[in-house]
């Protein structure tokens, strides 16, 4: 009989923008050398994860990070004297930081996790992004953090134009001249504040690689992606995987490095004449996992194992081809559902 | 038959995403005592709104950081930051742990001098410092640190007249890679400002160079701009010495840590994401031992960190005025001390507790000040229990700068109270009466 | 007052609009005045029967059964009559 694991799972939000969890999940009821029992771990009550059949076995809610990392580890430490939750998967991005922060807490407890270090974390972010290919060795949009206009005059001779001006979170602009500099800077600091970043802008392809880090230097799996048809918010809903050779080597250059812990994701741009530009790494297993589970390599499963501190024999090879195409489908519920998960938090 | 606990019947609309933290259980945490005293004594014996300083949190969390930076480094010297809390109780609590005082005013400077601190342990800091006040500090042996090349000037005079020869520091602005940069204070590093002024004192032949101080912003999250703004004055100091041949006794990295208050519009807590002192400790020391100062001649490290200090020791207890509706359904809570006397409410969310047990419900609440201006709120919007008016409340983490930059306006400033050691209380400073005000003023005799 | 025919209380203290497909919760006193004004009592016996079960004073509970009425309109539960 197969060891059975209680496993709960963040990000149950498969919607239009969708999270990570349910994707998880499926490659976890796939495994082959466990069964699960599945604890969703829900912020929002209408996340579909918590009302899709076949994906929790038990649903609660838990409070948001931003409510402060005591109200949720309480609540995470309730759950688990029920529940007995063997390995947590957080998948959003915005809870990492209170996870990593709790690996110990949570370790004691009885719950594992398998998750990059606080100093991953930060290195690889946004407005770093230079200092960490200059450390590393990775090719990067050349780019600047700036948080004032005088600032701008002086870039003209670091920068090519056309050249990005992007948000601290979010909006991205391409300008063209220093005078759409300044009108894009206004824009986005008027919306996000400052600093600004300034990125080179790269022409080429955008490919993704999904890989999984041991912690060591070592690379568990790894499969690379090239997104066919995005979105208006920007997300793949069709993709397929490549065959490319440096595209891997970066990978697992990447994981030896900076001897990355638990799942990642590369964004990077390939360009005509064959440069690979590193443009974000997402420091979790992105919600397309399941193509990796379709090409062959359980990237989830992978990752309970190492949770758990056991042995895991790396994935030498992925199917090349494959594709996904994400559809969305409209679910029955009933407000009795929504009753008992608004007032008792669970399902 | 026995009566059931009342608690105020409440309806919240549960809206479709957002959760509400009922349905997980979670009690909503109550402080009913401050250091062993029960809040409804404290009111009764003092009066609302009451500021309680902790003084065992102040030494607490000053060991706690002394600690912090003793074990990493050899020569460690805490100087109190007079404008972040200057009642005196609090600076002799601070002074009797060994720090120094660091002011920024003559005002100050004469508050340190009447605290009993020996003229050669205060480090005056600031733009402000009139003829008089450089003498005086010049006279009593004080570190003054240089804003500006006017004052440096101001100083090479005052040597004609003055027989002590002045002690000096200057103040270092530089790009530590966090923004803002705060470059209105003191010599620009990239620019070769600093490096000019430096010479300027050296050349003089007038002045004693005694160190270097830096002082990068405030409510620094990330810890290593401190170690690579130790690492430039690390560099400066060298210089001096290879140019001049004299070593500079002390590097004060000022003050800017942050404390566990969070700051409006962060996602998380600041209890969740702000730096330790061992983080801050690590940077600083780390840029320091592994530059290329002098190990058996390293200079001493001068800290002037303020709110990080005495931010948790300070709690402030108010009331309940009313509770009303607004006009969108919208529950609001109007308690009895404002932003008047509350400055950081503006930029931070402060922690607001009840001081009674409650049930779980909660609702959406905005609170209000006493004050009769719209600008009077003390938290826009929180999660706040079903309190009823005459209740207390608990702000957490005020130590830092509301008792200095509070104002007096439409209502009087209250009493501040010091919770000692043993638990027992302790007024500090006397509310103000009407008495206070008009003592000061004056009526032209055609109007009386 | 009165609360409008179609909406049911649960037990729990979940309440469904089914009119405009509202959902709310209720703590305890709160369900039960709502139960009491659904079974159709007035405003006045429901005081009295609160000031009965629980430990509150009648200025209290005016002032408290106001601002819950309020609400009650503001969610939009009652019905004209």
């Amino acid at each position: 009989m197969k060891q059975k694991y209680n496993i709960a799972v963040t990000g149950l939000n498969n919607t239009d923008n969708p999270g990570p969890g349910v994707p998880v999940i499926r490659g976890l009821r796939e495994a082959k050398d466990f069964d699960v029992r599945i604890i969703g771990l829900a912020y929002e009550n209408l996340e579909p994860g918590i009302y899709m059949d076949g994906i929790c076995d038990k649903v609660y809610q838990i409070p948001y990070p931003s409510t402060g990392s005591d109200a949720l580890m309480e609540r995470i430490e309730y759950i688990h004297n029920i529940e007995k939750i063997d390995v947590l998967i957080p998948n959003f991005d915005a809870e990492l930081f209170t996870f990593m922060k709790a690996e110990k807490v949570l370790k004691e407890m009885g719950i594992s996790t398998f998750l990059p270090t606080i100093p991953q974390f930060e290195e690889r972010h946004k407005a770093v992004l230079p200092e960490y290919g200059e450390k590393y060795g990775f090719d990067v949009p050349f780019s600047k953090t700036i948080s004032s206009l005088n600032e701008i005059k002086k870039l003209s001779d670091k920068f090519e134009y056309p050249i990005l001006v992007k948000g601290k979170f979010y909006d991205a602009y391409a300008a063209y001249n220093e005078d759409q500099v300044i009108g894009f800077y206004n824009k986005i600091s008027a919306k996000w504040g400052v600093p600004i970043i300034i990125q080179e802008f790269i022409r080429g392809t955008e490919v993704n690689v999904i890989a999984l880090g041991d912690g060591e230097g070592n690379i568990v799996g790894a499969v690379p992606m090239r997104k066919q048809y995005i979105t208006d918010k920007g997300k793949a809903w069709g993709g397929i995987t490549l065959d490319d050779k440096k595209l891997m080597e970066i990978t697992k250059d990447l994981i030896a490095k900076t001897k990355w812990k638990g799942g990642m994701e590369l964004e990077i741009i390939k360009t005509q004449d064959n440069k690979y530009y590193i443009i974000e790494i997402n420091p979790r297993i992105p919600a397309w996992v399941y193509l990796a589970v379709g090409a062959g390599q359980n990237l989830p499963e992978a990752l309970v194992k190492l949770a758990l501190g056991e042995k895991v024999k790396p994935f030498t090879s992925y199917d090349i081809g494959k594709m996904f195409i994400r559809y969305s489908m409209d679910m029955i519920g009933d407000i009795s559902q929504f009753e008992r998960l608004s007032i008792t938090g669970e399902l | 038959m026995e009566k059931l606990k009342y608690e105020r019947p409440v309806i919240n609309k549960i809206n479709a995403g957002v959760t509400d933290k009922f349905g997980m259980g979670h009690k909503i945490p109550i402080i009913q005592e401050l250091e062993g005293n029960k809040i409804s004594d404290l009111t009764n014996k003092y009066g609302s709104p009451l500021f309680v300083i902790s003084e065992k949190k102040i030494r607490d969390k000053y060991n706690t950081a002394k600690q912090a930076f003793t074990t990493r480094y050899p020569k460690v010297q805490f100087a109190w930051s007079y404008k972040t809390n200057y009642l005196n109780a609090v600076c002799k609590v601070f002074h009797s742990e060994g720090s120094w005082a660091e002011v920024v005013s003559g005002f100050e400077y004469d508050k340190a001098i009447e605290n009993g601190v020996d003229g050669k342990n205060i480090i005056f800091n600031g733009p402000d410092k009139s003829i008089a006040d450089l003498t005086k500090a010049i006279k009593n042996g004080s570190y003054i640190h240089i804003d500006h090349f006017d004052e440096l000037f101001d100083i090479i005079k005052l040597t004609e007249t003055v027989s002590e020869k002045p002690k000096v520091a200057i103040r270092v602005n530089m790009d530590t890679g966090i923004y803002p940069k705060w470059d209105r204070f003191g010599f620009n590093y990239e620019n070769g400002e600093a490096w000019n002024a430096l010479n300027r004192i050296m050349l003089s032949g007038k002045l004693e160079l005694v160190g270097l101080h830096t002082h990068i912003g405030t409510y620094i999250m990330a810890p290593e701009a401190y170690g690579v703004a130790a690492s430039k004055l690390a560099d400066l100091a060298i210089n001096v010495d290879k140019k001049f041949n004299h070593k500079i006794k002390y590097i004060d990295m000022g003050g800017g840590f942050a404390s566990d208050n969070t700051l409006k519009g962060a996602y998380l807590p600041g209890k969740d994401t702000c730096p330790s002192f061992d983080d801050y400790a690590d940077s600083i020391t780390n840029a320091l031992i592994n530059s290329n100062l002098d190990t058996q001649n390293l200079p001493t490290l001068i800290l002037e960190t303020g709110r990080a200090l005495i931010d948790d020791a300070g709690d402030v207890i108010a009331t309940v005025l009313a509770n009303k509706r607004l006009a969108d359904g919208r529950r609001s809570t109007i308690i009895d001390i404002g932003v008047n006397m509350l400055f950081t409410s503006f930029w931070y969310d402060h922690e607001i507790y009840p001081t009674k047990q409650t049930g779980s419900h909660s609702e959406d609440t905005t609170i209000f000040g006493p004050l009769c201006m719209n600008i009077d709120v003390v938290r826009s919007a929180i999660k706040f229990p079903l309190i009823q008016k005459n209740d207390n409340v608990v702000i957490k983490r005020v130590g830092a700068y509301n008792m200095t930059q509070w104002m007096q306006f439409i209502t009087m400033r209250p009493k501040i109270i010091l919770i000692d050691t043993k638990g027992e209380s302790h007024i500090i400073r006397e509310n103000e009466t009407g008495q206070t005000l008009t003592a000061m003023e004056k009526t032209p005799t055609h109007l009386t | 007052m009165k609360i409008k025919e179609s909406i049911a209380i649960s037990e729990s203290g979940f309440m469904f609009d089914p009119s405009t497909g509202d959902s709310f919760s209720l703590n305890q006193t709160g369900k039960e005045i709502l139960a009491f004004l659904k079974s159709g009592k007035s405003e006045e016996e429901i005081k009295e029967i609160m000031i009965e079960k629980y430990e509150i004073d009648n200025f209290t509970l005016e002032h408290n059964f106001y601002d819950f009425m309020e609400m009650l309109k503001t969610f939009n539960v009652l019905t004209a009559e």
